[in-house]
């Protein structure tokens, strides 16, 4: 049984290894079927920047860890920063993609495998339904937010907010 | 005439009386006003397009309201993530929104309980009334606590004029008409839930929730009681209730407990779950867990 699911593990990274986004549900158990329905809205990209080919097309990749300054110096990187670099998520052949640990080229969209590979629990929770945000019906089509959405990939903490007005303390009698 | 004669026998006048009493007690029970969910369905709809030109012409907009009943196979429960919540509040006015709720004087559904983690789950030193700057704040969590929709509900168990009453799907509704405002049941209610309409609600026309149920978010006068129905003018549409769709954190579940695969029963089949005062023996419907 156990090799069995391996197998089939397997097969589905094979099948996405050449960058293609991952085939039809039939072929695939339950739980990866379930990403197939899962309707998110486009990746929070910033303005202006993507596709990131449109820069990064005819440049020689530096992978060297260093502060950025030309370009990209707004990002300040505090998510696993020691181990962690620009390259470890995002394609180096391919700035439009992002890729996995194994090498698989994985499109934004489908962003939250790649996120996935060290919050499994977190990915495990939100495919049913149980981490973050979702919205539309309890009974039929629900939609789902990017862990990107909420959480920005390079600074993933959730960061603080007002809160909206305390209620107002019950008057005992007449006002003063 | 003797005396004895007089005791046994039933005059005719004796009768007549007797049984024109009987047909008057009968036509005014039968006629006088029912509780809502004994109404025949035709007056029941009419009931209710009187409401809809009572409401439209306060409101003075489009006023729909609807009496979708419980859905069958349907129970409806909550789950809320203490350990996601960052008490911003963004709930409680989203519910005041959707469900008409007076703005002058407040009421609110939702109660945001600010605690401290040093001493876990204690309502006697929880702060409801916190205001920083930005949340979360250091060394605290939050309990929202709205009607945790029991299963064993101490509320509608003392209303004197069976004015509340469970539904089919779980759902603790008021029947506004015959709720006389002695507030029995927020007596009884240890969870602080319900809510009085201590004086005329004040809603602003333009804010105004044109998509009303009858047993949920048609205004109310005062001296009634009111509480979270768990959004049943969207819930029983299958839509999710309005402050699970607000919620920034995604600490707010909801969903069907009789679907095996729904959001809820994933939560309670393999999260830390509990539920606010367990000893009390009231059952809630309204979960709280951990989901880390």
């Amino acid at each position: 049984m156990r090799l069995a699911l391996l197998m089939v593990v397997g097969g589905m990274v094979s099948l996405g290894g050449d960058g293609q986004k991952p085939p039809a549900a039939s072929a695939k158990p339950a739980a990866a079927g379930a990403t197939e329905h899962l309707e998110v809205p486009p990746p929070p990209f910033t303005e202006g920047l993507f596709p990131c080919s449109g820069c990064h097309a005819g440049m020689t990749a530096n992978r060297t860890r260093r502060t950025l300054k030309e370009m990209h110096d707004d990002i300040v990187l505090k998510h696993d920063e020691q181990h962690r670099w620009c390259l470890d998520c995002h394609d180096a052949a391919d700035r439009d993609w992002l890729h996995l640990a194994s090498g698989e080229r994985v499109p934004f969209e489908e962003s939250y495998r790649l996120c996935g590979q060290c919050h499994g629990e977190k990915l495990r929770d939100w495919r049913a339904g149980v981490h973050g945000r979702r919205t539309g019906s309890w009974s039929g089509t629900k939609k789902y937010l990017l862990c990107a959405h909420c959480h920005n990939p390079h600074q993933p903490r959730f960061h603080a907010l007002a809160p909206k007005p305390a209620p107002v303390r019950p008057s005992r009698g007449a006002r003063q | 005439m003797s005396v004895e004669e007089q005791e046994g026998q039933v005059t005719r006048r004796m009768f007549t009386t007797g049984a024109a009493a009987g047909v008057a007690t009968f036509i005014m029970t039968a006629c006088g006003p029912k509780r809502l969910h004994e109404m025949p369905r035709e007056r029941l709809r009419s009931a209710m397009r009187e409401m809809e030109r009572e409401y439209s012409a306060r409101a003075g907009k489009g006023v729909t309201v609807s009496d979708t009943p419980a859905l069958p196979g349907v129970e409806f429960a909550y789950a809320l993530d203490i350990s996601r919540c960052i008490g911003c509040r963004r709930c409680v006015y989203a519910c005041v929104d959707e469900n008409n709720q007076s703005r002058d004087p407040q009421v609110h559904w939702i109660r945001v309980l600010s605690m401290d983690k040093e001493k876990g789950v204690s309502f006697a030193e929880s702060n409801p009334y916190y205001n920083p700057a930005e949340v979360p704040e250091e060394g605290k969590f939050y309990v929202p606590v709205a009607c945790q929709q029991c299963r064993n509900a101490p509320c509608t168990k003392v209303c004197p004029t069976g004015a509340t009453w469970t539904e089919p799907d779980g759902i603790v509704v008021i029947d506004y008409d015959w709720c006389i405002g002695c507030r029995y049941c927020m007596a009884a209610c240890p969870y602080g839930a319900r809510h009085f309409n201590w004086a005329e609600p004040v809603i602003p026309k333009d804010v105004v929730n044109g998509e009303m149920h009858v047993l949920g978010n048609r205004p109310r006068p005062k001296g009634v009681v009111e509480k979270c129905t768990f959004c049943i003018q969207r819930t029983r549409q299958g839509r999710y209730p309005a402050c699970v769709e607000v919620c920034p954190v995604g600490a707010r579940k909801f969903g069907n407990l009789l679907d095996k695969d729904s959001e809820i029963r994933y939560i309670i089949e393999h999260k830390r779950v509990l539920v606010l005062k367990e000893e009390l023996h009231t059952v809630p419907r309204f979960f709280y867990f951990y989901a880390t």
